[in-house]
């Protein structure tokens, strides 16, 4: 520690102490807290040095490591996802020297940057990663690129050899920024230590504004050596020329957007997670209702627009509902908000929604016509376009006359006729009823969970059967409470990113409807469980195997079963939970899974991980079933049943 | 369609490796890519030509001006341009065909930058189709005249009149 100023001058040091004096005012100050109290000998008692700073205009001198962590400290970062190692240790150092921002020790680097996702996910903030260089670095990468696909507010601070080794292969050497690249909104590379404030500035703006997303930092060893200080001041503005997000749509397509969804007789929303992204809940919501018109939610955008409200028509897409699928084919207009049109949506793109116009609302330019044509796209700020859209709305129907809203009403009317008739055909049935003796349905496992937790839990999930599942029968009224990767499908995100969102809220319910194949993927995390308390309940749909490749091997393969069992090996899952200090049991009959779900969400065990091992069918498949390379109507509906006219 | 997209794009290190790991990621092709500071040292300017559809090319450019560095980007074709390539063709010439090649050169404006007993090597400046012509009519010269060796340069272009690529 070292200051330097006109006015003042260290004058000694004596262990913890500093003394430090001018002609105005004398005094000491020592490390506490991470701050340096000034006790003055005259006047004031103490004063955080960093106002004293401020107010005398002085600068502060921190290494590259303490401006690192002072820099996550400025920016209100409240945790660190992280694992050390040798390249990183001088920044472990600083965060020693510390107490404002905890650091979470995970087991597995993939882990540290699920949680970090799980976190900004259902809290909106930024998540931050701490890794080393090398292999801390590249464990790193298939959590930065989940969390790029969804466009996840993420910044990863990476660990690097000191800069005279790099290009040497030294030991632990990789080239982060080069392999990341792919899988990064932004990266930067650590030059000159002193760059360190505004580098970190420049990630974590790039991270959450716009179309959000991962930003790297790729920090060699030496710009972080405590024995190098710089000038620290985080307040100092920075410029990026290049880089300016779109926030006002153009009124323009506003309008023309309003006067489409006027004109429509059959028109749908279809929202995805760029809503949720905007927090533009409030705003949909308001235009939905003022529309009167459906919604189909993507997956990511689940809980955008409450899933109980009798407007929602469910997830769209291959696992969709038959009233969401049959919606989007019939319809005369598409209102995409914050949806990008992903295959796993649109099934065959040529046969998309034939009869339909297609506004396309999206805060990146790129999503606009790259896989659908859209007539009138809306680029900007979800929140904006959505609020401009509703009052353009409000506008346009006062000039309106009399004939023209009674005939829309009609045709509306109509309309939900249509809908209704599909919901009642081949709707999803949420009432499902155990039957005793009978090996349990895993979409009646889900049904209970949502039952049990009334429908308030925070819900994250793998990837396979068991989360089409969730998504299909777990029915989320807020936004931030469904936490999936949807866009890479990543087995082994539930159980991380399940203690990211519990770290984010503490008091909340927070479960994660896993299969036993992704939940094996990152089952050490158990262990960092424990280390921090977290009391998640773990819901294993336990099919013994790979169910969702089973299906496809099912559906396309003829039934062959190729590498996708390994039900003779499966460990009892409820003793190796045990032996991570956790609680388990075991349910396999239809007639106990109630009592089950009620025990691992008691009071009891309000404070304790519990793992729910379901032993499901393992026979069943997820229906409906988009048939590959159809259009949205065309649909397995069960084993025996299929829609549309492929 | 072609296209030729003038970038400009911060002269920061990693800046090119991310438009180049654009293309190849996206599967675009590159077909010509020059690179070089301008006359404000903080600035890279980048020509690059690919093929492509109209929606191909519209995703590119968006694709493209994604990239943080990435300031500004335009398709030169999509308005009036000029566009050069500088070639340097090395051939073996010997005998009668060394008048050939020379007054092929002359017809193309080309010059020779350096001789030897056996060999020219011509310069020639002009947009890419000029190269392949004056490649073609070298080659047309008959056993006589071997190319030895071509170097082309990539696109390098500017809108015409009023229309400039700036911060
Ligand atoms: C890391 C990773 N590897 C492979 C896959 C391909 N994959 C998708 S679903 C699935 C099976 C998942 O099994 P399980 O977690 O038991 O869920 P289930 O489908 O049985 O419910 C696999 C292997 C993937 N999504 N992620
Ligand atoms: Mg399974």
């Amino acid at each position: 520690m070292s200051i330097t100023a006109n006015k003042w001058q260290l004058n000694d040091e004596d262990g913890d102490f500093f003394y430090i004096g001018n002609s105005e005012c004398e005094g000491r100050f020592r490390r506490d807290d991470g701050y340096v109290h000034l006790v003055f000998r005259q006047g004031r008692k103490s004063a955080l040095l960093i106002q004293v700073f401020r107010d005398w205009n002085m600068t502060e001198m921190l290494s590259g490591g303490d401006m690192l962590i002072r820099s996550l400290q400025d920016e209100g970062v409240e945790y660190i996802f992280g694992y050390p190692g040798g390249s990183a240790l001088h920044i472990y150092d600083a965060i020693f020297r510390q107490q404002k921002i905890e650091h979470i020790l995970v087991r597995h680097e993939q882990a540290a940057t699920h949680m970090a996702d799980g976190y900004a996910r259902s809290t909106g903030q930024p998540g931050v990663v701490l890794v080393t260089s090398g292999p801390g670095a590249t464990n790193a990468i298939t959590g930065i690129a989940t969390a790029y696909m969804d466009s996840i507010p993420m910044v990863v601070i990476a660990g690097q050899v000191p800069r005279d080794l790099i290009g040497t292969d030294a030991f632990q050497e990789t080239d982060m920024v080069g392999i990341s690249r792919p899988v990064v909104k932004h990266s930067f590379m650590v030059r000159d230590a002193s760059e360190i404030p505004g580098i970190v500035k420049k990630a974590f703006h790039i991270a959450t504004t716009g179309r959000p997303g991962p930003v790297v930092i790729d920090v060699p060893k030496d710009t972080t050596d405590p024995a190098e200080t710089f000038e620290y001041d985080y307040s100092k503005p920075f410029s990026l020329r290049s880089y300016r997000p779109a926030y006002e749509g153009d009124m323009d397509q506003v309008k023309a957007a309003v006067a489409a969804i006027l004109e429509a007789k059959r028109p749908v929303f279809y929202v995805g997670g760029g809503v949720i992204q905007a927090n533009a809940k409030e705003s949909l919501r308001a235009l939905v209702r003022a529309v009167g018109a459906p919604v189909a939610s993507t997956l990511m955008g689940l809980g955008a627009y409450p899933g109980t409200d009798e407007l929602s028509l469910g997830m769209l897409g291959m696992h969709g509902t038959y009233e969401a699928n049959m919606a989007m084919d019939e319809t005369d207009l598409v209102i995409a908000l914050g949806a990008r049109f992903d295959d796993r949506v649109t099934n065959n793109p040529d046969k998309f929604s034939p009869k339909a116009k297609i506004i396309h609302m999206d805060i990146d330019p790129a999503s606009i016509n790259k896989i659908v044509d859209s007539q009138i796209a809306l680029v900007g700020d979800g929140q904006w376009v959505i609020e401009a859209i509703w009052s353009e709305y409000q506008t346009q129907l006062k000039q309106r006359s009399a004939h023209q809203t009674d005939s829309q009403a009609e045709q509306l009317s109509d309309w939900w006729q249509q809908l209704n008739g599909w919901r009642k055909d081949h709707g999803l049935n949420h009432n499902l009823k155990p039957e005793p003796g009978k090996a349990i349905l895993p979409q009646l496992a889900v049904q209970t969970l949502y039952r049990v937790t009334k429908g308030d839990a925070f819900v994250s999930s793998d990837v396979g059967q068991h989360q089409m599942f969730a998504a299909q029968y777990y029915h989320f009224d807020e936004p931030r409470r469904w936490i999936n990767s949807g866009g890479l499908g990543t087995m082994g995100f539930g159980l991380p990113a399940a203690m990211g969102v519990q770290m984010g809220s503490p008091g909340a319910v927070v479960a994660c409807v896993t299969g036993e194949g992704s939940f094996m993927m990152n089952m050490q995390e158990l262990s960092t469980c424990l280390q921090y308390g977290l009391p998640i309940k773990i819901i294993n749909l336990n099919n013994q195997a790979l169910g969702m490749v089973k299906q496809w091997q099912d559906m396309q393969y003829g039934g062959r079963h190729s590498q996708s069992s390994y039900s003779d090996s499966l460990p009892d899952f409820k003793t190796l939970v045990e032996a991570f200090g956790h609680v388990g049991i075991k349910v396999s009959d239809a007639s106990e899974l109630d009592a089950a779900m009620e025990w691992a969400f008691s009071e009891e065990n309000k404070n304790r991980l519990v793992f729910v091992d379901v032993w499901v069918d393992p026979h069943e498949h997820v229906y409906p079933m988009a048939i590959k390379g159809g259009a949205m109507r065309d649909m397995i509906l069960s084993k025996t049943q299929t829609s549309g006219g492929a | 369609m072609r296209a030729i997209l003038a970038v400009l794009l911060e002269n920061e290190a990693g800046a090119l490796s991310r438009v180049v790991g654009l293309f190849a990621q996206r599967h675009y092709n590159i077909e010509t890519l020059t690179v070089a500071p301008t006359e404000d040292l903080t600035l890279s300017r980048l020509t690059l030509t690919t093929t492509g559809d109209e929606d191909r090319i519209a995703q590119i450019i968006k694709q493209l001006d994604k990239l943080v560095e990435v300031i500004s980007v335009i398709n030169l074709c999509s308005d009036e341009h000029v566009e050069r390539e500088l070639l340097l063709v090395k051939v073996r010439a010997e005998g009668e065909a060394r008048q050939e090649v020379k007054r092929s050169a002359d017809i193309f404006r080309g010059q020779i930058i350096d001789v030897t007993s056996d060999t020219y090597t011509v310069q020639l400046v002009g947009p890419s189709n000029k190269l392949d012509a004056f490649i073609l009519a070298i080659g047309e010269n008959g056993a006589e005249v071997t190319i030895l060796e071509v170097v082309r340069s990539g696109v390098s272009g500017m809108g015409r009149g009023n229309r400039v690529l700036s911060v």
